[in-house]
């Protein structure tokens, strides 16, 4: 009785497959539905409980497919990220802009500096080295903006490729491609709690010798 | 031997405020003789057009990097024991292993100081 209504069932299922060979979630539910309501009869009392699992499987999947196409994909894609980055953008031009600016008034400090003898001149010069030191930071943020936005455009490609596979039903997930060696070692600043600091580096290459 | 400041020192970073600050921190170092490249390829080209002491590179330059340079300078016959300090962002240990095997003279790791600088300086020129 149960092979009789499995193969049935198989049979059906291969019909429906032939009709719609791009079936989407929503589709599943749906015939799931009509082979319950035509095969009640032939189906076991397990059968029975493991279609209705499935009918509700394709309302989920359906579900998740309405949410995601919700998020309005196209819309992070063509004016949030775009923004996001050209925020960024800004704020690398106006920091530039700034510390150029702080560079070449200290530079003139350090001209009057040459003009002068003793402790001033020393405090002056002093005084010009640690703003010197301090200007480097325009590089080290320039360089963890530069992250951020990778990092962004990341999300980006991840995010199309959820939808396209969801809404579309075109190919999977692609596997990420391993980056070549030096590029795998360019992973610009790292974050202060984890990185290695000028002492570290120092031992570090103390020990190859 | 007191150390030569009048020796020529080129620095490579394709960052120009960059390039302007460790200018102005050999300055104040008394090293005045200092040419800049903004990438590998020209850096390259000065050392090899030119007379330098000391080169002070940065790592991530496109489309030759500073190690790529490093291995450039080690693989030429007249440039080959060049003292050659890497200042860079990248504070992994593979990265300071990488540029040690490449034949680097000292790494500097940015954020640094000028007493870093001067330093490390001392150190390649055999003073430190």
């Amino acid at each position: 009785m149960a092979d009789h209504a499995s193969d049935g069932l198989a049979g059906r299922l291969a019909e429906i497959r032939a009709r719609h060979p791009q079936s989407e979630p929503g589709m599943v539910a749906e015939v799931v539905h009509a082979v319950l309501a035509t095969m009640s009869g032939d189906l076991s009392a397990q059968e029975t409980s493991l279609l209705a699992e499935v009918e509700a499987l394709g309302h989920t999947i359906a579900h998740a497919k309405a949410e995601i196409a919700a998020l309005r994909v196209d819309d992070i894609r063509d004016n949030h990220i775009p923004f996001a980055t050209d925020e960024l953008d800004a704020i690398v031009e106006h920091t530039a802009t700034a510390t150029n600016a702080i560079l070449t008034s200290c530079e003139l400090l350090d001209q009057v500096a040459g003009d002068l003898t003793g402790e001033p001149a020393t405090k002056l010069q002093d005084a010009t080295t640690r703003i010197y030191e301090a200007c480097s930071f325009q590089d080290i943020t320039g360089q963890r903006i530069t992250k951020v936005v990778a990092t962004l455009k990341t999300i980006e490609a991840k995010v199309t490729q959820i939808v396209e596979t969801f809404g579309n039903g075109a190919g999977g997930m692609e596997a990420e491609v391993s980056a070549p060696t030096e590029a795998a070692l360019l992973n610009g600043p790292q974050h202060p709690a984890v990185a290695m600091d000028q002492s570290d580096i120092d031992r570090l290459l103390a020990s190859f010798e | 031997m007191p150390i030569d400041k009048s020796m020529n020192v080129l620095i490579v970073d394709d960052y120009k405020t960059m390039l302007r600050i460790i200018r102005n921190l050999l300055k104040q170092i008394e090293f005045n003789n200092v040419e800049e490249a903004t990438d590998g390829a020209e850096a390259l080209a000065k050392l090899r057009g030119g007379s330098f002491g000391l080169v002070i590179s940065d790592w991530n330059m496109v489309p030759m990097t500073g190690l790529q340079l490093l291995q450039e300078v080690r693989a030429d016959a007249r440039l080959k024991t060049m003292p050659f300090i890497m200042i860079t962002a990248e504070s992994k240990v593979e990265n300071v292993v990488a540029a040690k095997q490449a034949g680097v003279s000292n790494y500097i790791v940015k954020p640094f100081n000028a007493e870093t600088l001067r330093e490390k300086i001392e150190k390649v020129l055999g003073h430190g």
